[in-house]
């Protein structure tokens, strides 16, 4: 009763066949069909000059990028290009890295995120956060859904109409309605990580950011959780960080591609490789390098 | 037997149904040594783990035979809720010239532990979530070994500590002038376990998974909603079984109480007054002249088996809450 049917029709298909090495097999999925990207992002969150230490190691530096609301960007890159540095930095979960330090502008709307008068809580109520890892609370479901509205001190009316709401736009509804005193650890790992985006979207953020979410699950739960994105686009900015290019390809509007490169003293830094839309990147990239790493020949 | 599967397949002198298709040279697979040591090392380990069962089971047996003894001449009734104690007085062979109700050390015991943990609790937990949740890897580093070093301070340093320095503070604070007292005694007991809950109870909250307080942080809780309402709870049990062995230690210890609650056993609620604990009881016959097989020698076991049955009682209740509350991870 509890098991998620597979649904075989959103199984994504293999792309990106082997064969001819040069030439480049990636398909757009269907998912990003149903709107365009505009021809230019609209700059709900913007990055300048960034840079990111960890103690006196640069982690990354000069990144500069602009991300459009209602979207879905994707962060690629090889391991250790710095992706997820710059994924934490748009909430400031950085904040909670021992020894890490932020140079540069990340504008929300415009405002300065690091200024010393903003409210690090207030930023994350509004730019919430899914992880790698389903990372449920050892609480009910309900709990888990209910844990971000009371955190952050919003006295909703009802509870539980906050509650069934985002376990709807969780598209996790359905399978829980019935047991949501149970505890999460009773539920798939899938299912697990839709109870983590509906913890996020309880508290009414304008952005969800997700570092690889679907990295710990199967094919069929990646399916669910990218045909949420895609439906959570129309109302969220989302920001994801995958190591997978298919996934990107698959439900971006726009990809940014990242690299780390070797300076004078041999310290590997993060940088910004090339930003354009999806269907650019994966199609027709500017840079060598983006060539090179989506056609399977380096990263 | 012959067996003509085999015969026909392989040719060769295999009598299993399905005879291997390798025609390549043999491997000898049997052992080369005979492994002796590794039988030693488990029946060493073997005997280690129940050498300590056999230890408990032979404290209750040698505590069971005087105890029932006792029994057959006081009634458990007039040992549970008697009133009076005067078990250390009187002709040493008499049975009814004492009066053997054990509530005035029982009560003395409660009051003295509800004093320590007062102390220890708020003390301990708080030293634990700065520990776990808020100091910084290096004061980390250096606190807790220190912290760990008070917990190996001894006893009777403790119980010297009450009755030279905290009982004539106290006598000045709250206005009483008896040496012994309950109140120097509990809260010097306090401190004596503060570095028992607070380095178990750090164990506890930094086993709690990084990605929780990740998960909690990106929800726009702050480090106190953190700690408070996703670490605690996941570590209630490791934070339970650390007050569990506080209050244990609190009802078993003997020596602050011998030196600073004095020997006098009178049914007090009063923390200013002094009054003798089951453990100062024993501490106090045992130590002087209590002749085998005298009644006051059986009243001995009799105190001890009830200290036993109390710790027992607590860390049994104490688990059923735990199983009930805590949060699985």
């Amino acid at each position: 009763m509890t098991n998620v049917e597979p649904d075989l029709d959103t199984v994504p298909e293999t792309v990106g066949a082997p064969g001819a090495p040069h030439e480049i097999h990636v398909e757009l999925g269907d998912r990003t069909n149903h709107r365009a990207p505009s021809a230019e992002p609209d700059g709900v969150i913007e990055l300048r000059d960034l840079e990111v230490f960890y103690d006196k190691f640069r982690a990354v530096s000069g990144v500069n990028l602009v991300f459009g609301s209602k979207e879905i960007t994707a962060l690629i890159g090889p391991s250790g290009c710095g992706k997820s540095t710059v994924l934490r930095c748009l909430n400031r979960m950085n904040d909670l890295v021992p020894g890490a330090h932020v140079m540069g502008d990340v504008r929300f709307h415009g405002v300065d995120m690091y200024d010393a008068s903003v409210d690090v809580i207030e930023v994350r109520r509004r730019i919430g956060m899914v992880f790698q890892k389903p990372n449920p609370f050892p609480k009910s479901i309900y709990d888990n859904v209910a844990y971000g509205p009371r955190v952050t001190g919003m006295k909703p009316k009802n509870m539980d109409d906050v509650v069934e709401q985002a376990l709807h736009g969780a598209a996790l509804w359905d399978e829980v309605k019935d047991k949501l005193k149970q505890s999460a650890y009773g539920l798939s790992g899938g299912q697990q990580q839709r109870l983590c985006i509906a913890r996020t979207i309880a508290t009414s953020p304008e952005v969800i950011l997700m570092d690889e979410p679907c990295s710990a699950l199967d094919p069929i739960a990646t399916a669910k959780i990218e045909d949420l994105m895609v439906d959570l686009a129309k109302t969220y900015t989302i920001i994801i960080v995958t190591h997978n290019m298919q996934q990107a390809a698959r439900v971006s509007y726009r990809t940014a591609f990242f690299t780390a490169a070797a300076d004078e003293h041999g310290q590997r830094t993060g940088r910004l490789v090339e930003f354009d839309s999806t269907s650019k990147i994966f199609g027709n990239p500017s840079d060598k390098r983006t060539e090179a790493y989506i056609t399977g020949r380096f990263g | 037997m012959p067996d003509t599967t085999a015969a026909t397949a392989t040719g060769g002198s295999s009598a299993r149904s399905h005879p291997p298709a390798w025609r390549g040279p043999t491997v000898d697979l049997g052992q080369q040594h005979p492994r002796r040591g590794e039988r030693v090392i488990k029946i060493l380990l073997v005997a280690a783990a129940w050498l300590s069962v056999a230890v408990t089971i032979g404290i209750v047996v040698s505590l069971l035979a005087p105890t029932v003894t006792f029994f057959t001449h006081v009634g458990l009734g007039d040992f549970l809720f008697g009133t009076e104690w005067t078990g250390g007085f009187g002709d040493k062979f008499s049975w009814t010239d004492k009066a053997w109700g054990v509530l005035p050390l029982v009560v003395a015991t409660a009051i003295i532990t509800v004093i320590a943990l007062a102390v220890a609790v708020p003390l301990g937990l708080g030293a634990a979530i700065y520990l776990s949740e808020y100091a910084s890897e290096r004061v980390r580093k250096v606190l807790k070994p220190v912290l760990e070093v008070l917990a190996g301070i001894p006893t009777v340093v403790y119980g010297f500590l009450a009755l030279t320095i905290f009982t004539p503070i106290f006598a000045h604070l709250v206005q009483f002038n008896t040496i012994h007292n309950m109140l120097s005694p509990g809260i010097v007991m306090g401190f004596m376990i503060v570095p028992t809950i607070a380095s178990l109870g750090e164990d506890a909250m930094s086993a709690v998974p990084l990605a929780l307080r990740q998960g909690s942080y990106a929800l726009g809780a702050n480090r106190m909603k953190t700690t408070l309402r996703v670490v605690f709870p996941a570590a209630l049990s490791g934070i339970v079984a650390a007050i569990v062995l506080g209050i244990s230690r609190a009802v078993g210890e003997t020596m602050i109480v011998t030196i600073a609650a004095g020997s006098r056993a009178q049914l007090t609620f009063d923390p200013r007054e002094g009054a003798q604990t089951m453990t100062g009881f024993i501490a106090q016959i045992a130590s002087g002249d209590a002749p085998q097989g005298s009644p006051v020698y059986y009243s001995l076991f009799a105190v001890g088996a009830l200290l036993f049955a109390i710790t027992l009682l607590i860390n049994l209740v104490s688990i059923r809450l735990v199983r009930k509350y805590r949060q699985v991870y």
